[in-house]
Order: C-alpha cells, then sequence, then structure tokens
C-alpha cells in the first residue's frame, strides 16, 4: 500500500513534469474552449438543438482528453519504459506488476479528471455553462470511458515493437479520430456520409455517451455505447495482460 | 564458509544457440566472485538465471537457499541486482528514485545514509537524464544496496565508464564486501576481475574454462615474464642466443618484447641488461611485467577479446 500510494505520487510528479502530455491533457482542451467561447459564444444555437456551443463542447474535449491520454500518454509511458529498461529495473524489486499498471491507470484517471474540472471551471466562470445531466450518472459514463480507452492503450502499448512505433501508431489512429468523432468539432458539422462511417469508430461512442448523459439522457438510450465500451475496456484488458512484456 | 550461491549444471538455451552450457560453481558468503569472459560468453544469461528473470532449461540452483524460480519474491526482496541495460525515467530525480524504491522493501536502508556513502549528496535533486555515467552507476548501486541485501549482483558495472570512475566503483565495491555483503558481478574487463574479485571464473562459449583466485590462475599460466624496451639500430643477431629461459623474441621496429620463463636460475632481467651493456647497445625505456589475467585469458581460450 505505502509503494502503491509512493508510485503514485511519483507518477503524477513525473506526468506534469512531461511539457506535451500535460499540454494536451490539461491546456490544450482549454484553448479549444477558449477559441470556440470567443468565436460561437454559448448562445443556444439551433444546430445542437437549442444548446449553446460550449454546452456541447465541454463533454466532446473530455472525450478528447480521454483518448489523447489513453492513446499518447498511455502508450508512449508504457511502451518508453519497457524500452529503456525503467520496468526491468522495477522487476528486480518485490513489487508486483499489478501494481505497475494499477498505477499508470490511477494517475492517468485523475489527470483527464483534472483536465475535465478544468473545463468545468472554466465554462462555468466564463460562459455561464448549463449542465442538466446527474453529476454521478456523467461520473460513470466518463470512467467507463476512460477504462476503455486505456484498454486500448496498455493493448497498442504490448503490441507495438518501440516507444517509437507505438507513438506513431497512436497518433495515426487519434488524429483522424479527433476530426470524425465528434470530439474535436461537432459531428452536426460533418456530412452524412462521413457522419455514418465514424460510428464505427470507439471515439464516437464516447462522445456521444458524454454529450447525453450532460443534458440528462437516460442510461436506457445509450445501450450502444456502453455495450461497445464495455466489451473494449474487457477485451482490451484480457489482451494486454496476453501482450504485457517486461522488456 | 557458507554457500550463497550454488549452480550446478545449469545450461540456458535460445533456439538453437546455446548460451550457456552446463555450468556448476558456489559462491561463498562474503566474497566478491567474479565472471569473466567476452561478449556472449553467456556471464549475462548465467546472472539472469540467478536472479530468477530467466528460466534455466537444466540445471540445480540454490540462492540464499532457495530456488529462484519458485521464491522469486522472497530473492528480490533480500538481494540487490544492478542490471545491465536498465534505467529510470529520465525526470525522476535522485532522492526521488531512492525514496521511492525504498517503499518496496519491508527493511529498507534509511535512504540519506546511502546518498552519502555514495557520494551523492550534491546530486540528491538532479534528475536521472543529467547524471554521468559514473553517478548513474553509483545510483544504480545505491538501489540495490537499499534492501541491505545479503546478495549484491552487479552485471558490467564499469562498461562504459571512464577510468577515473572505474576506480572509484570498485572502491565502492570493496566497501560493500567489508560491510559483510557477498557480491557476484560479471565484467568483460581483465584488470577488473583481476583487481576487485576474490575468486573469479572465466567463461567462454558458454562454459567455465577456469576458476580460481586470480593469482593461482596467474601462477598457473607458469608465470611469464615480460621485458620491453626501446634500442636504435636493432639487436645483433647473437643477443636472443646469449639468453636462457627466453620464449618468445618480438621486434617491432625499435621495440623489444622478450617473453621468458620466470623461474630462471639467473633472472631474465639481470640477463637482458647484462648482455645490452655488454654489447654496448643504447637502450632506453625499459619495463618489466608480469602476467595478467588477460594473458591466463588469452591462453585458455586460444582467442582474442571479442569485444
Amino acid at each position: 500500500m505505502k509503494s502503491l500510494l509512493k508510485m503514485t505520487w511519483m507518477e503524477t510528479k513525473l506526468f506534469l513534469r512531461e511539457p506535451v502530455g500535460a499540454f494536451f491533457t490539461l491546456v490544450f482542451p482549454l484553448m479549444m474552449l477558449f477559441l470556440f467561447g470567443s468565436i460561437y459564444g454559448n448562445d443556444p444555437s439551433p444546430l445542437f438543438n437549442g444548446q449553446g456551443t460550449i454546452d456541447v463542447s465541454i463533454p466532446a474535449y473530455t472525450a478528447m482528453i480521454i483518448a489523447t491520454t489513453g492513446l499518447m500518454g498511455l502508450t508512449i509511458t508504457m511502451a518508453a519504459y519497457r524500452e529503456n529498461g525503467i520496468l526491468r529495473r522495477l522487476r528486480t524489486t518485490p513489487v508486483s506488476p499489478l501494481i505497475i499498471l494499477i498505477v499508470q491507470v490511477v494517475v492517468l484517471f485523475l489527470m483527464t479528471t483534472l483536465g475535465m474540472l478544468l473545463l468545468v471551471l472554466a465554462g462555468k466562470i466564463v460562459y455561464n455553462m448549463h449542465f442538466d445531466g446527474n453529476p454521478l450518472n456523467l461520473l460513470m459514463g466518463f470512467l467507463l470511458s476512460s477504462l476503455s480507452f486505456f484498454a486500448l492503450g496498455f493493448v497498442l502499448a504490448g503490441l507495438m515493437p518501440t516507444a517509437r512505433t507505438a507513438q506513431v501508431v497512436g497518433m495515426m489512429l487519434l488524429y483522424p479520430m479527433l476530426f470524425l468523432s465528434g470530439a474535436g468539432l461537432p459531428r452536426e458539422l460533418l456530412p452524412e456520409t462521413i457522419k455514418r462511417f465514424s460510428t464505427f469508430l470507439p471515439l464516437t461512442h464516447v462522445v456521444t455517451l458524454l454529450r447525453g448523459l450532460w443534458i440528462g439522457e437516460a442510461w436506457g438510450q445509450h445501450t450502444t455505447e456502453v455495450l461497445v465500451l464495455g466489451v473494449m475496456l474487457v477485451v482490451g484488458v484480457f489482451i494486454s495482460t496476453k501482450t504485457f512484456r517486461w522488456e | 564458509m557458507n554457500t550463497i550461491v550454488q549452480v550446478e549444471g545449469l545450461r540456458k538455451t535460445y533456439g538453437p544457440t546455446i548460451a550457456v552450457d552446463d555450468i556448476s560453481f558456489e559462491v561463498h558468503e562474503g566474497e566478491i566472485f567474479g565472471m569473466v569472459g567476452p561478449n556472449g560468453a553467456g556471464k549475462t544469461t548465467t546472472i539472469e538465471c540467478i536472479e530468477g528473470l530467466r528460466k534455466p532449461d537444466r540445471g540445480k540452483l540454490r540462492v540464499l537457499g532457495v530456488d529462484p524460480q519458485l521464491h522469486g519474491h522472497l530473492l528480490r526482496t533480500r538481494t540487490g541486482m544492478q542490471l545491465q541495460q536498465s534505467n529510470l525515467p529520465d525526470r525522476m530525480k535522485v532522492w526521488e528514485a531512492l525514496d521511492l524504491y525504498s517503499s518496496f522493501y519491508p527493511r529498507a536502508v534509511p535512504w540519506p545514509e546511502l546518498l552519502g556513502q555514495l557520494g551523492l549528496d550534491e546530486k540528491r535533486d538532479t534528475p536521472f537524464a543529467k547524471l554521468s555515467g559514473g553517478q548513474k552507476q553509483r545510483l544504480f548501486i545505491a538501489l540495490a544496496l537499499l534492501p541491505d541485501p545479503q546478495l549484491v549482483f552487479l552485471d558490467e558495472l564499469t562498461t562504459g565508464l571512464d577510468p577515473q570512475a572505474r576506480h572509484a566503483i570498485w572502491d565502492l565495491v570493496r566497501k560493500v564486501r567489508s560491510n559483510g555483503k557477498t557480491v557476484l558481478l560479471t565484467t568483460h574487463f581483465m584488470e577488473e576481475a583481476e583487481r576487485l574479485c576474490d575468486r573469479v571464473a572465466i567463461l567462454d562459449h558458454g562454459r567455465i574454462v577456469a576458476l580460481d583466485t586470480p593469482a593461482a590462475l596467474i601462477q598457473r599460466l607458469g608465470a611469464e615474464d615480460r621485458i620491453t624496451f626501446s634500442v636504435q639500430g636493432g639487436l645483433p643477431p647473437s643477443f636472443e642466443k646469449a639468453l636462457s629461459g627466453v620464449t618468445r623474441l618480438e621486434i617491432q621496429g625499435e621495440n623489444v618484447v622478450i617473453h621468458g620463463n620466470h623461474r630462471n636460475a639467473v633472472p631474465l632481467i639481470s640477463q637482458v641488461v647484462n648482455q645490452l651493456t655488454e654489447a654496448g647497445i643504447h637502450f632506453r625505456d625499459l619495463r618489466t611485467g608480469q602476467p595478467t589475467l588477460e594473458d591466463v585469458f588469452l591462453e585458455l581460450t586460444g582467442n582474442e577479446m571479442r569485444d
């Protein structure tokens, strides 16, 4: 337990010292929010069924943080830890590999949560954000989405031979997904064919789920999303336990 | 003398390659035991089997009285390991690494003490990536000493270090032994093995070709002396014939190297100096050298050090 806490604190500090990761999780989404907030404000818009741009964007940018953290932060960290012999060094100690993995999940979840809180805070203070959902439901949806994307990150880290390839493949998956899933820009702006294609992207389900829970829709309206993300989580955990390598 | 490590008939193959082929030896409590040999001789595979990081194909291993494969957790708690090719995160500071790794062990040595002992006090707040090679190795020794281990593994400890850093590390390892700990190390520097180890196993092609104290290994070689000097204008042909006990004479330009038997009635060095003086040959840079472990290695394996 002592090592779990120590390691969590250590990895949190390391995360914040890594400027690129911290920027994309904590700063970049805020910049997006202020950019589009200053263009469109948060007045009710017919494009979003009477919701404001900011109200739609906060859950979408939260999905962006989840995907960035899972596919970039986690993947690169784990692949680099393996490639550089950091896992090798840990392996010579009595600490269990499970603890090492749990710590990564806990730290990245905390950072993702922090990223979302900053968005909510900015939305509340600057743009008079509206939230009509149940906070607990939203948190549950956020947790499910985060864990399923982290599982995907672990799979990627396990399958990719080097940190460099993990980074490239992570980026190749992440960037198209950010534009097509509605995380980076609203799906309402996309043409019908692309919209149809984008339902195959896992991130689309995160965006749909979080936007739905944000305006108070019931879980029953989102069985598809919950099912897709749940399966992704279970299969991801299964594959990553099979593909985990110390070196 | 207590046996700390017992290896019997260890064998490990990677596909068609036989990395370790039927190796047996024991490491006694309180000694520095070295495995030396060229890269690819099987040193690291052997030490990683003993550490429990690799599973041997065959053979019996006992480390601190237990089988490393069955009691890995116990071994990781009571031994300290320094590995070839391991790292810490770039931005982790020295004190943070020691503090974090302390939390893994039930009875960790207070790390601020180790920081001082290893001369890392001033580097306390330095990130890992900013340390020099020697400082990184000292930090890894500190991490290996954290669990207050009975047995310390050091794999290629000084590879890539400059001579000064290497000597500093040797002093540290001797200090570790004088604290009653047992050290099992690998190196491909014969000089390191000769200066540091109480006993040495010479490995080549996955087998032990010799195992003894460095002095005994050198003694067994037949103790050849080596005399080198420079002359201008070469040596007369009669010169070599006048000496007794010469095994080999090499002339490279102005430089002369004479190899000769150590057990001579008249010491070879006196003969050489007498002959040079009598013949009126002007010489300079006269030096004598005793055989080293490297000579033993070359003799035993009949090949060059493969780096």
